[in-house]
Parts: structure tokens; C-alpha cells; sequence
């Protein structure tokens, strides 16, 4: 339907017209408190979960979800960082935008690290916080703090609502920052007496915002000399992040780097863009990444990357980096263009729509030679590393092989969700994607205690999928609370604790860096089994070698949610790589 | 190389907008120079004038970051030839320095200075003009015992005109 424009109470302003799934029964104008209003805002978004935890400021919100609770799912998660996190892995499994509420001053406080991470990794959600009274704002009052400002550096778009009839055009343009053009968190903040005050509501859904351009139009002069710098190059290399998926572009990629042969590495967040065993597939870039793509990176003599932003783990020293290549970048979000990597070529567009155009200006190639000198590095990589990884003769378990019979055992289309530390870098290095598979992990802020709650979340997101959970000893721990709504809600999840009884990373680079001082990274843990099982989850504890096959066969066979935990050698290191501030062509293999 | 420029950023009107742009100033450790908000020609939308030193591909990347704000209409940044630009400043000093008869007067009329009021004690002198303009009438009026002084922050118009609200109109339907 066409839009009008309109200036809806407060200072708000936008184009709206009617959301396509528009549904008259529940948008009767009609006399309702700002508290419904929300709800009711929420299922014309189509909203069909909500991740929260409730408090007095939000308690008239709750009270009106008491009426809705057949229309909406909500999840009582047992902290709001498990919320936010979980509304996290809800939005990355099923493409829709995560939701979560949680009440004024700690509830809120609580949200802002699982938001910053959306905010550095592209995820929508909309944050719906309750706030004191509009008359005692700035009064230090009671759970009072300062949600907008808090939340400002780390949200796409934030908006305090202090009159009711502001909710629906503040949810509706929520929803539409929140997923389009460079998906990201928003947070609106609604006082409590907004939440009580009664009003005529109507709803009409956001599809456009006059100082908002989400997409850029795509510039073909830009595609043309992308295509120009394509054809004539000898060594070109294709770097990929998550705005790939994003974009929803994974065909067109595929059909681009096919037809131009050209090989393509993968950043932490692209990986399951392209499956691992795909022939131009040469690995994970940076820090922790494979061989061949991070020596090659100043051979090659085109960059051409799409949907990534040449994140420091990336690039290692960037006065060093690409040394030898012309880059073209293509990316939706200006501001991520010559921020990092100074650029020849920029193509400033959804990568879908990039990809789209641009395979029809390149020329079908192969680089065999090229490719191989990827192959080789492979090779030299697998001898000195994979292989002792990944079949060790003996010793304690590896977390390599661990994660390895994971990827075989489990189905095509597993959903595989890591926390931050080694057994983040290790599952991204071992677990192979299969072009269904998808992985979850929290990238760019490195949060520990996200993979818990996202796993929870990625499972209700996506409910016919097996969801993996492999998680750190140490990042097990920031969020184990949410065992207790594993158990409550019977959310099937399959967990793997890598026990290595050290904050295993932050030791790696002690060991490494600090001469071997272990300075408070060993930790003595509960017994994990029995304080899963106190929360009625079952589970097993592995420590041999033998039981590995047996005990994976199990927990992928029992119904519901399990609890897995592996005992893996304690001072394992994981290599190859790349020295801070080292180039990436410096990267170490022992 | 470090250098003056002008930032002019236009958005909407609401509450907190001044904060979400001068953050990202503070996560870039960048000092502002000046500030000034104000309306702008169109009703709703206002307009702040930053002033910074900076080097040149700092400022790009600032600017960038400013532009994609949902919230920011438009941000540009400009060399200071490319800008006609102004300051206030109020200078008061105590009526003494009238009395004393040592040529304030001429002082006021060579700087092109206005006496905005004289009061029962004080009276305040204003000047528009370029800072180092300000700046030295504030050393010409030192000997009288200058009891208070403010200067504005900068004010700025392009030289050339460009149609700032153009991407009002191109932001399509998505
Ligand atoms: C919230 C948070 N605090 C601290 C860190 C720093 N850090 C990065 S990895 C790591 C160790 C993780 O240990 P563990 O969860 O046991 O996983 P492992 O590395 O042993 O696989 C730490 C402390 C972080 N990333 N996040």
C-alpha cells in the first residue's frame, strides 16, 4: 500500500504505510494502555519470541503480556545478559530481528554487553527497557539510570518514549533500523508511566526514515572498475565476512568466485558462507587462521573484499598487510570503507546486489597456479599442526579431534555455537561447514558467556536444526546460569564443555608472550556434571580417549538438551599464528 | 599534517542528538574545538558547526561516522577557505574604564566593536569576527580590567551552495 506521510505525537517523523503482514483484527484503533500497545506493536512486527526478565519498571508490560501469552512466546531467561545473547542467537539462526525486555537501572545495565555485541556484529534486536517514571527522570531515583546515554555508543538507533502514544512509531522504526541496510541493536527505553497511559492505538509499520538511507544505490561505474581490476589480475584472493549472509548473497558469491576461479578466505563471521571442503575455500584469515591466506595475503596482487571491515585480528599490522595488492571493497556501510585498508576500488552496496551485477563484467579464469600455492601452504600447515591436532597418538583428549568427531557425527545442517577463547578458534579451524550448516559466535566484541544463551536462543530460532554448543571451562561459567532455562523450557541443545581447567587463551598468550607467568588464568571447577544435573540436564563427564565416539553418539541420541563434558590437555596452544603486531605473512606454525 | 577543520552536520531535532555525534569525537580521542547547534533553514532540522584540528583522513573517517548516524541528515567537513565564517564574543569591563577617559571610544570604533550596554558598574562590549580579531581586541581592552569574557563558537556558511536536503528526497522506499 502507498505511504503518507505523517507526523505522529512527539517528534518522531517518518513515511509509514500498512506492514504486509497487516492484520486488521489486532490493529483496530482502539483505546488500550502503552503497555499493550507494545505488545500489540510486537505481533504486527510478527514477533513471535521474546527474551526477558521483568522488574518494576517493566511490570505493566508483563501484566499485558498475561493476556497475550497464546499470541507470544516469551522466555524467562535467569539474567538479562542470557536474554540479550539469546534474543542474539534467536535473530543470527532465523534472520529475524531478536527481542528483549528487561526493567530500568541493573536489568537494563545487564542488556549493554550483549547489545554491544550485536552493535560490532550486525545483529538485529530491539531492546525494550522499562525506565522510572517520566517525572522523576534525572532524579536519581529508585533502578534509575541513564539507559540512552549508556546504551548511545553501542546502538544503531536508541529513543526514550515518555508518551504513550509515541510507541508504535517508535517500535515500527525500531524494527526497520534495527534489520535493514547494516543490521544492528536498538534500544527503546519506555517510562513507566508511558506504559500505564491509555491512548487510541494504530499501527503502521516504518519503511522509511527520511534521514535514514539503509541501502545505497549501487553504482555500476563502481562494478565496472571492480571487474576492470579483476580481469587483469594474475594473483587475485577474495576475502569474505558475514555480510555475505547478511545479504543473503550466499549463491551469488559462489557463482562469482566460481566462474572467476578465484580463491576465497574466509574472515571468523563469513565461515559458513562457503563449505570448508569447497575447492576455492583456502581457509580462515588472521590471528588464529590457516597458513596458505595469510602468507599469500602480500603475494596476491587483488584483495577483493566483500561484507568484512579488516578487523585488527585480520589484518595483524596493517602497515604490512597486502602489501603488493590493489583492494576493491565492497561493503554497504560507508563509514567501513578506507577506515582500515585504504582502498583503489570501493563498491559501496549490498553485497547481494554487488555480486549480482558483478559477475556479469568478470571473465570466466582459473588460477590453478595460484590456487596451488595455497594447496602447498596447506599441505606444510597440515603436517606441522592439523595432523597432530587432529590425531594425536596419545596423551589427554585435543580439542581438535574433539571438534573434528563433532563435525562428523553431527547432521549437515547443525547450527555450531562457540563461546571466545581457544575452543572458539579451534571449532572455526576443525568443524567443517557443509553449505547448510551455520556457526555462531560472538566475533568482533569476543564475549565469553555468549555461547549459552545464543545456543538457547538459535534453537528456538530454528527449532528442526541441532544446535551445538562448545564452550570454554571459563566462558561456561559467565553464563551457566542459563542451564535452569535449558531445563525449564526443554530447549534441545547439545552443550560441550572443552575442560582445559585454564582460561585457556589468556594462558596460551602468557605462555607465549609472558614468559610462562600463569598469572590467575588456572581455575579449580565444580563438578560440572553434577551441577548440570542439579538442574536436571543429563550428562557425562569424558576423559578417554576411547569413550570419544561412544559418548557423542549419546548425546546426540538423547532427546532434549545434554551435557557433555570433555577433558582436553591443559597447556594445548593453538597455532598456526599471527603475533600482535606482527604482519599477517609472519604468521607462526609452533 | 594537523589542520582547522569545520565540521556542518545536519539532523534531526531530538533529544540526545548532540550527544550520539560529540561521542564519536570522545572514542577517537579528539579534542572539539568549538561547538555551536542551531536551527537550521528548515523547520525541524538543526544544524551543529564543529570545529577540530585534525588530519585530513581522520576527519573523513569521523565524518563518515557522523553521516551514517540514523538520525544525521548530512555531515560535511571544510578546509577554512572554503567557509565564510563568524564569532561573538562579550567582553565586559567596569564603568571605570569609561570615566577614565584613556580612549576606549576609539578603541570600540577601530575594532568595529559595539557598546551593548552600560549598566550601573559594568558595561559590555561586543565584537564579531574571526577568533584572532576577538582575541585582540581582548588584549587592547586587558589594561582596563576586563571583568568577565565569552566567546561563541564558530558559525559557518559554504561558499559555494549545495542542496543539503537532497538526500531527503533520494532515500527510496526499501
Ligand atoms: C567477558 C570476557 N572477559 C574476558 C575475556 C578475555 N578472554 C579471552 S579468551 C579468555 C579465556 C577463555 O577461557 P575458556 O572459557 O576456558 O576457554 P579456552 O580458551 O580455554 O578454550 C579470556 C579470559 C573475554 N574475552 N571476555
Amino acid at each position: 500500500m502507498k505511504g503518507s506521510e505523517f507526523s505522529s505525537a512527539g517528534n518522531l517523523k517518518g513515511t509509514y504505510s500498512f506492514p504486509d503482514n497487516f492484520n486488521p483484527e489486532l490493529n483496530k484503533p482502539a483505546k488500550v494502555s502503552g503497555a499493550e500497545a507494545i505488545i500489540k506493536s510486537l505481533l504486527m512486527e510478527g514477533v513471535e519470541t521474546i527474551f526477558g526478565y521483568p522488574g518494576g519498571a517493566i511490570m505493566p508490560v508483563y501484566d499485558a503480556l498475561y493476556d497475550y501469552r497464546d499470541k507470544v512466546n516469551h522466555v524467562l531467561t535467569r539474567h538479562e545478559q542470557g536474554a540479550v545473547h539469546a534474543a542474539q542467537g534467536y535473530a543470527r539462526a532465523s534472520g529475524k530481528v531478536g527481542v528483549c525486555f528487561a526493567t530500568s537501572g541493573p536489568g537494563a545495565t545487564n542488556l549493554i554487553t550483549g547489545i554491544a555485541d550485536a552493535f560490532i556484529d550486525s545483529t538485529p534486536l530491539v531492546c525494550i527497557t522499562g525506565q522510572v517514571g517520566s517525572f522523576l527522570l534525572g532524579t536519581d531515583a529508585f533502578q534509575e539510570t541513564d539507559v540512552v546515554g549508556i546504551s548511545m555508543p553501542v546502538t544503531k538507533w536508541n529513543y526514550q518514549v515518555t508518551n504513550a502514544e509515541e510507541i508504535p512509531t517508535a517500535i515500527a522504526n525500531a524494527f526497520y533500523i534495527a534489520k535493514s541496510g547494516r543490521p544492528g541493536p536498538v534500544v527503546i527505553d519506555i517510562t513507566k508511566d508511558a506504559q500505564f497511559s491509555e491512548f487510541v492505538y494504530y499501527y503502521q509499520s516504518a519503511k522509511k526514515i527520511r534521514s535514514y538511507q539503509p541501502k545505497p544505490k549501487l553504482n555500476i561505474e563502481q562494478v565496472k572498475a571492480a571487474a576492470t581490476l579483476i580481469n587483469k589480475s594474475e594473483k587475485p584472493l577474495v576475502l569474505f565476512g558475514q555480510g555475505v549472509s547478511l545479504s543473503g548473497a550466499d549463491t551469488e558469491f559462489r557463482k562469482f568466485i566460481e566462474k572467476t576461479g578465484i580463491p576465497a578466505a574466509w574472515t571468523l563471521l563469513g565461515i559458513s558462507s562457503l563449505p570448508t571442503t569447497h575447492p576455492l575455500n583456502v581457509g580462515m584469515l588472521g590471528m588464529h587462521g590457516n597458513y596458505g591466506p595469510n602468507k599469500l595475503t602480500n603475494e596476491a596482487d587483488l584483495i577483493i573484499a566483500i561484507g568484512m571491515r579488516f578487523d585488527d585480528r585480520v589484518t595483524g599490522d596493517l602497515k604490512r598487510y597486502a602489501t603488493n595488492a590493489k583492494i576493491i571493497h565492497i561493503e554497504i556501510d560507508d563509514a567501513e570503507i578506507d577506515k582500515n585498508v585504504k582502498t583503489d576500488v570501493a563498491v559501496h552496496a549490498d553485497a547481494k546486489e554487488a555480486l549480482t551485477s558483478l559477475v556479469n563484467f568478470v571473465d570466466k579464469k582459473n588460477h590453478e597456479k595460484w590456487l596451488s600455492s595455497f594447496n602447498t601452504l596447506y599441505d606444510e600447515e597440515f603436517d606441522q599442526v592439523i595432523s597432530k591436532e587432529i590425531k594425536p597418538d596419545a596423551g589427554k583428549l585435543r580439542m581438535a579431534e574433539v571438534v573434528k568427531k563433532l563435525s562428523e557425527k553431527t547432521p549437515d545442517d547443525t547450527i555450531v555455537v562457540t563461546d571466545v577463547g581457544q575452543h572458539q578458534m579451534v571449532t572455526a579451524r576443525y568443524f567443517e561447514h557443509s553449505g547448510k550448516s551455520l556457526s555462531i559466535t560472538s566475533g568482533g566484541l569476543g564475549t565469553m558467556g555468549f555461547c549459552l544463551p545464543a545456543s538457547m536462543g538459535a534453537k528456538i530460532g530454528s527449532t528442526d536444526k541441532s544446535v551445538l554448543a562448545i564452550i570454554g571451562d571459563g566462558g561456561f561459567q559467565m553464563t551457566i546460569q542459563e542451564l535452569a532455562t535449558i531445563a525449564q523450557y526443554k530447549i534441545g541443545i547439545k552443550i560441550v564443555v572443552l575442560n582445559n581447567q585454564f582460561l585457556g587463551m589468556v594462558r596460551q598468550w602468557q605462555e607465549l608472550f609472558f614468559e610462562s607467568r600463569y598469572s590467575f588464568t588456572e581455575m579449580t571447577n565444580p563438578d560440572f556434571v553434577k551441577i548440570a544435573d542439579g538442574f536436571g540436564i543429563p550428562g557425562r563427564r569424558l576423559d578417554q580417549r576411547e569413550h570419544l565416539d561412544s559418548s557423542i553418539d549419546e548425546m546426540l541420541s538423547t532427546e532434549g538438551p545434554y551435557f557433555l563434558e570433555v577433558m582436553v590437555e591443559q597447556e594445548d596452544n593453538v597455532f598456526p599464528m599471527v603475533p600482535t603486531g606482527a604482519s599477517v605473512s609472519e604468521i607462526r606454525l609452533s | 599534517m594537523k589542520q582547522e577543520y569545520t565540521l556542518s552536520i545536519f539532523t534531526e531535532n531530538h533529544i540526545g542528538m548532540l550527544h550520539r555525534v560529540t561521542i564519536i569525537f570522545t572514542r577517537r580521542h579528539i579534542n572539539i574545538e568549538s561547538i555551536t547547534a542551531s536551527q537550521s533553514e528548515v523547520e525541524g532540522i538543526h544544524r551543529y558547526t564543529i570545529v577540530i584540528r585534525e588530519e585530513l583522513e581522520q576527519v573523513q573517517k569521523v565524518v563518515k561516522q557522523i553521516e551514517k548516524q540514523v538520525d544525521v541528515i548530512r555531515a560535511h567537513y571544510h578546509k577554512t577557505d572554503e567557509l565564510i565564517y563568524q564569532e561573538i564574543a562579550l567582553y565586559k569591563l567596569s564603568v571605570s574604564a569609561i570615566r577614565d577617559g584613556l580612549g576606549i571610544e576609539t578603541i570600540i570604533r577601530e575594532n568595529n566593536a559595539r557598546l551593548l550596554t552600560i549598566e550601573k558598574d559594568h558595561l559590555i562590549i561586543e565584537k564579531t569576527g574571526h577568533k584572532e580579531e576577538t582575541a585582540e581586541l581582548f588584549e587592547k581592552l586587558k589594561p582596563f580590567g576586563i571583568v568577565e569574557f565569552v566567546r561563541s563558537g564558530r558559525v559557518a556558511i559554504m561558499k559555494d551552495t549545495v542542496n543539503e536536503f537532497e538526500k531527503l528526497e533520494y532515500n527510496e522506499e526499501v
